[in-house]
């Protein structure tokens, strides 16, 4: 047993020890966000914040992660109470399959929380692991700077909802 | 691209509903359509303009609406990511004058929603969306004349308002009031009476999509995402190449492995089941080092396909000739254009879950098709239809035929092998890469002769391809059946008819020329495993055309856009042409700024479906040979539009993935083995080659049919961009894709 620590939660988790995180999220604790794409590290989709970096879950084996905080796009917030960079990328319309998005999410959340301002430079460069095979990618790196505008609407507002835990 | 209508839904739905006893269906016409009701024979055959009416005729087909108010709505066609749940949601609020939020909407489902063939060539819009606004209105017609009888008012005088029928003394009915027994169980009439576009309140406008705050908050969202009481995991252990045929396999130690359920191996088919995710991939890793194979070097040289398909047999047909000996150029101009094969890299690996219960086996899968796929499973599992159900549920966007039926084929074989146990089948990355159905390649050689006033007099075009559909119908296309013991024969390919084509989609030209021949190509063999690709033979045909039509314009001296409005009377293909040059500043003689180049190009989807004209910037770096898209600019025309910013959505991808598909990609093979299963091996766009801007301007066509839109931006983004970087290079490509390695040898000849 691990215990792993999953959006301020702690679980019992009963998997050998080189089980990447992935499916730990997935098929122990029942999350859906983090997806599987290649299982390489290739595309991004599996991606989620580890205690505050955006980490590839596929290529991360369970042994690393004892006593670290886990966040997945679950961990940000819900529908009815969506996070504010959920919040833009609803508002932005940033998806089409969607398939990837959780992926890219998670990333720009975690370029935001270190980077209040990024620019579009480093936008673009901070999801160059990501792969959209939608071609989605204008709406992602508008969503991205809403979701910018949004934190720091919300910090002023002290609401800090979407922070890492 | 219809496929096989074998089963008519309602009568499929109602099975389901009423427990598999059989239905006796009657007609009940009602007063509403007493007065103008066709003859029933003409009712049986409704024009075509009403979609997939004229296939599933029941208005309950496609509209339910229950005694509490409650309204759903079916398509037998299946979201993809399109977004077009969200567009026919719109669609059937409109016509029905309820909240959009107040109806669901239920997609393709052999157990409840019309047969309605594959969702593919764009023509979702036009088949499932028109049957809907039809049927909507006529219902809502149905309704109107039901409180008229209630109320003893005439029907002319109500009107209908959040789903509900008032009177004009304010008298007012519910449409759960209203709705009693089969009212809806009734064939649709020849015409509706449909609302005039310029009082739509839903209809045109960018609702959100429904889809997306589950998408955007972990919700399950996919078929990747299903959890079944019990499920287990199963992975497929493929051959390592085409044919390969498995000669030994020890399973014995794999059986005993923690977690593993059950090792199934049928004839070269191997798979094994395990009760955890991870488990099963640990297996499947044992099981790939367990099984011995014997191998084939099949496959022709990769680099030399060109030659290869030109050498093979074909089946010629000439498409399209005209003639007018009058008229006799001056200056002749040819070009040979090629086309690799290509993937559909779905970001998500094919998925799928199977359940075997009571001698019905249930598939969730994110095939395009649910009854042409339902029918292979059926067939391959040796059962009549009716024991096979398909359900679909959203995987990964696919754009064509990845791996999706044969992931549901995989999940139905192994579901037998585990009565009661629901198995979720999940394919790797390289599953997925190296066993998909590729879209093929394509060779196109053009001749054309220009007049002294630059006019082009006559037209040559001769397109080489494979089929462009080996989808599902028969289970010989699926991978399971091809391997299995007592195995299923791949079917014979057959060239997709016209005017929609399959090879020679879009080979006939929209341009109008005084002599024109136009020669398809067909060839039977398939070296590699193809099928339907986004868009089809357009793709590589639009990149011909519009590329030597650049070609031309250059040899004439004429600037793109004003050759190609001189050589085209189409009225909205001029507009269109016309707005994308606008918007993106087009000028005669306008010079790129310095190491960058102007591109255009235009097409009809099909000849028959969305305009879309594409004007490109791009620039090339002249060390390297990279090419990047700096901005395009789209001006598309759809008929009405239901969701503008849908519509954009999918001009914007089209674009984006177009051009990752014409600057990078090309599927690599050695003689025995697919060698492009990643990618790092099948590198597409990211983020650094993204554009600084996408505009897309939309033509409205109020009251005028769906044209469908999802496909029609593939060939003019392919052509644009090739043609802004022959401006950019001063050098003319023709192999696709452009790959910096292309350009900088182009450049430095």
């Amino acid at each position: 047993m691990t215990t792993l620590k999953v959006n301020g939660h702690d679980h019992q988790v009963d998997a050998d020890a080189d089980t990447p995180l992935l499916y730990v999220l997935r098929d122990d604790i029942k999350l859906n966000a983090a997806k599987f794409g290649c299982g390489l590290g290739q595309c991004g989709a599996c991606t989620v914040i580890v205690d505050g970096k955006a980490v590839l879950s596929c290529v991360t084996p369970l042994l690393l992660l004892e006593g670290k905080q886990v966040t997945t796009l679950e961990g940000l917030g819900t529908i009815d109470a969506p996070a504010p960079i959920q919040r833009a990328f609803m508002d932005e319309q940033a998806a089409q399959c969607g398939y990837c998005i959780a992926g890219m999410m998670m990333r720009a959340q975690a370029l935001l929380l270190r980077n209040s301002k990024p620019t579009d430079e480093q936008i673009r460069a901070e999801l160059e692991p990501h792969l959209c095979r939608c071609g989605t990618h204008m709406r992602i790196l508008r969503a991205v700077h809403r979701a910018a505008r949004l934190m720091d609407t919300a910090e002023l507002s002290t609401t800090t909802q979407g922070s890492a835990p | 691209m219809n496929g096989p209508n074998n089963a008519p839904g309602i009568l499929d739905r109602r099975q389901v509903l009423a427990g598999g006893g059989a239905l006796i269906v009657s007609f009940s016409l009602t007063d509403a359509f007493a007065q103008d009701q066709a003859a029933p024979a003409a009712a049986a055959h409704p024009p075509k303009w009403i979609g997939s009416l004229k296939d599933t005729p029941f208005l309950d087909s496609w509209v339910r609406i229950d005694a509490d108010g409650s309204i759903t709505v079916f398509t037998g066609k299946a979201e993809l990511g399109q977004g077009f749940r969200t567009a026919f949601q719109q669609i059937a609020a409109e016509e029905l004058d309820v909240p959009f939020k107040s109806l669901t909407v239920v997609t393709a489902d052999t157990g409840r929603t019309a047969n309605e063939g594959y969702t593919a060539g764009s023509h979702s819009m036009q088949d499932s969306g028109t049957a809907i606004l039809n049927a909507a209105a006529q219902a809502r017609a149905l309704l109107v004349a039901e409180a008229a009888r209630r109320l003893d008012v005439p029907a002319e005088n109500l009107r209908t308002e959040n789903g509900a029928v008032i009177a004009p003394d304010g008298q007012h009915l519910s449409y759960g009031d209203l709705v009693a027994g089969d009212m809806l169980h009734v064939q649709a009439q020849p015409q509706s009476k449909l609302k005039d576009p310029a009082t739509y309140t839903v209809v045109g406008q960018p609702v959100p999509r429904v889809d997306i705050p589950a998408k955007v908050t972990g919700g399950a969202a996919y078929v990747q995402d299903m959890r079944l009481p019990g499920m287990v995991h199963a992975r497929v252990v493929r051959p390592p190449s085409y044919g390969a045929r498995l000669t030994d396999c020890d399973t014995s130690a794999v059986e005993n492995m923690p977690g593993v359920v059950k090792v199934i191996r049928s004839g070269h088919f191997l798979a094994v089941a395990a009760k955890k995710e991870f488990q099963a991939i640990k297996a499947m890793r044992a099981l790939a080092a367990a099984a011995k194979w014997q191998e084939t070097a099949g496959l022709p040289k990769q680099e030399d396909i060109a030659r290869v398909l030109l050498g093979l047999p074909s089946q010629d047909s000439t498409i399209f000739t005209r003639s007018n000996p009058s008229a006799v150029g001056q200056k002749t101009v040819e070009a040979t254009y090629t086309r690799p094969y290509q993937s559909h890299g779905s970001i998500g690996p094919s998925c799928a879950v199977g359940h075997y219960v009571d001698d019905l086996t249930t598939v969730w899968t994110h095939t395009q098709g649910v009854y042409p796929d339902r029918q292979g499973i059926a067939e391959m599992l040796r059962v009549p239809p009716a024991k096979v159900r398909l359900i679909h549920v959203e995987g990964s966007g696919c754009y064509g035929h990845n791996g999706a039926d044969d992931a549901a084929a995989d999940a139905a074989l192994i579901a037998r092998e585990l009565p009661g146990v629901p198995v979720r089948v999940q394919w790797m990355r390289e599953q997925e890469h190296g066993w998909e159905p590729y879209g093929p390649a394509m060779v196109t050689k053009l001749k054309a002769s220009l007049d002294d006033n630059g006019a082009i007099t006559d037209w040559n075009f001769e397109v080489w391809s494979n089929t462009h559909s080996m989808r599902p119908g028969g289970a010989g296309t699926l991978l399971a059946a091809q391997h299995m013991a007592q195995p299923f024969a791949v079917p014979a390919p057959k060239p997709l008819p016209l005017p929609e084509g399959g090879g020679d989609r879009n080979a006939i030209p929209i341009y109008t020329f005084p002599n024109a021949h136009v020669v398809h190509h067909f060839i039977p063999a398939m070296p590699v495993r193809i099928s339907a690709m986004r868009a089809l033979g357009a793709y590589h045909n639009v990149f011909s055309i519009e590329s030597f039509m650049d070609e031309l314009a250059l040899a004439a001296g004429a600037d793109p856009v004003e050759f190609r409005l001189k050589h085209l009377d189409d009225r909205r293909g001029r507009e269109v042409i016309e707005k994308a040059a606008q918007g993106f500043g087009w000028q005669k003689g306008r010079k790129a700024p310095q190491g960058r180049g102007f591109g255009f190009a235009f097409a009809r989807y099909k000849n028959l479906a969305a305009y879309c004209a594409i004007a490109t910037e791009v620039e090339i770096n002249h060390e390297t040979g990279r090419a990047r898209l700096v901005r395009a600019v789209a001006a598309v025309d759809s008929g009405q539009v239901v969701n503008p910013d849908g519509l954009v959505n999918q001009v914007e991808g089209a674009i984006m993935q177009s051009m990752s598909w014409t600057l990078y990609e090309a599927v690599t093979f050695n003689d025995t083995r697919i060698t492009s299963i990643d990618w790092q091996t099948y590198p597409i766009l990211r983020f650094d080659a993204v554009p600084d801007s996408i505009e897309v301007h939309i033509i409205n066509r109020p009251g005028q049919p769906f044209l469908g839109s999802g496909e029609t931006g593939q060939g003019p983004a392919a052509a644009s961009v090739a043609n802004a970087i022959a401006n950019a290079a001063g050098k003319r490509l023709r192999d696709l894709p452009l790959t910096r390695q292309r350009i900088k040898d182009a450049i430095d000849v």
